[in-house]
């Protein structure tokens, strides 16, 4: 574990006065041999709070693969019917077609918006540049519902509710400040020398852009694009203000499963439409973690020295 | 004051030079348009529809005026007035405010003894991210299987001895902030490892240089320059609690413990069509979260000055 002992030359190991004995043989502040009373509370906590998640992950996942659980440790049997239910029940072709497509057309528009922006917030000074910056922050601040009701009343108003577009749009709301708060500091540990360099030698801001900015800035759009494509999968709030049959996500599509009337679907239906939003979003975030590591997304790291 | 970086090529038309250089000079020059697109879509799908929902909560609904009467102002008296509405400001607060401050307060020590290098830690930081793909739905459904009475928690409890009756575990208080500390704790403890990363190590080899302990160290060293990180995670999983909606329909007492603010904006808006209540009551759902943001903000400055500049 994270314990580790460093046996100093010329301080003696072997405790003499009365001071707490795992104290006496080490130099102040390196860490003892024996795990301290905080390190096991920590690992508690730490199991504590993984049983809970994997009890909730498994139990949703034999639920749906079970033919009938009341009581018991385990179903009496198992099948895989629910699914194939769910599936013709639910449209779920659909639904997932929804969730991706919108997913894809919220991130398009995101970056492209949102990475320019990003650039004049990291390397200019403007006037007003601080309202902007606070303006692109509001959103992000705000209990998405405080903007989302007043921004449905508008779709409505606008005969845009349970259209696609009206999904769309109100998932942008978040996600281009989501951008831009993301790249800027991204775009800021890009030495601008580089830029200079390269418009001395007479290219033009478009130039820049393509063939000196995009390349250098790939992994960082790639971050904030799957960062964006979670969010948008997994974005509740928004979408259900908007939604209607035909234009729900998955997320809203099982929300809506769950409370119907009339005490709702049966439910190892609802549980084999949530293990499939689960793969869905895992297979999402493997393939992302790939590409960015988790701790990376609020500040450049910088490896603990004593490894 | 820019110092004029912005190394555009003006001057290309003599024309217009001493303008266009006047204005380069204050930062303004056609590169800015690169900004439209975000302004356009900030613009109008936030400002002006926010402002468009405050105009509204002006124009009650005629069966809102009659029965709070109050002219222009009888969606705030409704707010203000009716128990049913305004008692889910408290239960609202008495749900995020527990349950931010439980993953803030959680996560510290977790991320300080994560924080080294160890085997296995590459898949505690992925296992952490695995809530992200549970998504509240899933937590929901499996809070109300998992720990339902006939779930295997309390199935477990009652093999071992621990409880005679199954512990009532969902549909109340207890299910909701369990279900925000899943969704919640994973962030607050990504956020604050990556901000103690961002701390400079050599500035704790200092300290320790000097003879410093382990919890000098922390009071001296780290925590004053974590806390505005302490900060902004609070207020960010703040966010998260504040607007729970989903969990507190499903795994939480609707009517009851956790009738929360969103839950009643939805209501007015979904199922009475009232527009102009559910944006009042959406409008002060924003405007009792920014209060309790600029709490927090103001206590930080508090504590930041408090324990730098404590010795000297």
């Amino acid at each position: 574990m994270a314990t580790q002992t460093v046996v100093t030359p010329g301080v003696d190991p072997a405790p003499a006065k009365k001071v707490k004995p795992r104290d006496a043989a080490r130099v102040p502040g390196e860490r003892s041999l024996v795990a301290s009373p905080t390190t096991w509370v920590v690992w508690a906590a730490t199991a504590a709070f993984f049983v809970l998640l994997i009890g909730i992950l498994v139990s949703v996942v034999v639920d749906s693969f079970g033919k009938s659980w009341f009581r018991g440790w385990l179903p009496e049997s198992w099948s895989s019917s629910w699914y194939t239910s769910a599936w013709d029940r639910f449209g779920m072709t659909q639904i997932i077609g929804v969730t991706l497509g919108v997913a894809a057309a919220v991130i398009v528009v995101s970056v492209v918006v949102g990475v320019p922006a990003a650039y004049l917030l990291a390397r200019r000074n403007f006037p007003f540049k601080r309202a902007v910056t606070l303006l692109f922050l509001l959103p992000v601040l705000m209990p998405p519902i405080t903007y989302g009701i007043p921004l449905a009343t508008v779709m409505y108003n606008l005969d845009l509710s349970r259209t696609l577009t009206a999904v769309i749009l109100v998932n942008l709301v978040p996600s281009v400040p989501f951008v831009i708060m993301t790249m800027t500091p991204f775009i800021e540990q890009i030495n601008p020398a580089i830029e200079s360099a390269a418009r001395m030698s007479g290219a033009r801001m478009r130039q820049v852009f393509t063939k000196i900015l995009f390349p250098l800035l790939v992994p960082g759009v790639l971050a904030s694009s799957i960062l964006v494509l979670v969010r948008t999968v997994g974005m509740f709030d928004l979408t259900f203000l908007v939604s209607g049959p035909g234009t729900d996500t998955l997320v809203v599509a099982i929300y809506r499963a769950m409370t119907a009337a009339g005490g709702g679907e049966a439910r190892q239906l609802i549980s084999a439409m949530a293990v499939v939003y689960t793969a869905t979003m895992m297979v999402i975030l493997i393939v992302a973690l790939r590409f960015v590591s988790p701790t990376q997304l609020v500040a450049r790291v910088r490896e603990s020295r004593e490894d | 004051m820019s110092s004029a970086t912005a190394g555009r090529p003006h001057g290309r038309t003599r024309s217009t030079a001493s303008l266009r250089h006047r204005l380069a000079e204050r930062g303004i020059d056609v590169s800015l348009l690169m900004l439209l697109p975000a302004l356009v879509v900030a613009i109008g799908l936030f400002v002006y529809p926010f402002s468009y929902g405050i105009g509204l909560t002006f124009q009650p609904t005629p069966a809102t005026q009659e029965q709070w009467g109050g002219g222009v102002l009888a969606n705030y008296l409704a707010f203000f007035k009716d128990p049913f509405v305004f008692n889910s400001v408290w239960l609202t607060m008495r749900l995020a405010l527990p349950a931010a401050l439980f993953n803030v307060l959680a996560s510290v020590p977790m991320a300080f003894k994560l924080r080294k290098r160890f085997r296995g830690k590459k898949l505690l930081t992925t296992l952490l991210v695995l809530p992200i793909t549970l998504g509240t739905v899933l937590t929901a459904q499996g809070l109300l299987i998992f720990a339902g009475r006939q779930g295997w928690l309390n199935r477990f409890l009652i093999q071992i001895g621990v409880i005679h009756d199954p512990l009532p575990l969902v549909n109340n208080y207890v299910g909701v902030f369990l279900s925000l500390v899943i969704s919640g704790f994973p962030f607050a403890f990504l956020l604050i490892s990556s901000y103690l990363s961002g701390i400079d190590p050599s500035i704790e080899a200092a300290a320790k240089t000097m003879g410093a302990g382990w919890g000098q160290r922390f009071r001296r060293v780290v925590l004053p320059l974590l806390a505005p990180g302490l900060a902004t995670t609070f207020i960010l999983t703040f966010v998260l609690a504040f607007s729970v909606f989903p969990s507190a329909r499903l795994v939480g007492d609707a009517s009851g413990a956790t009738r929360v603010m969103a839950l009643m904006a939805y209501r007015a808006f979904g199922e009475q069509t009232d527009y102009p209540m559910a944006s009042t009551i959406a409008l002060m759902m924003g405007v009792v979260e920014l209060l309790v943001i600029a709490l927090v903000l103001l206590w930080r400055s508090f504590l930041y000055k408090g324990s730098t500049g404590g010795k000297g």
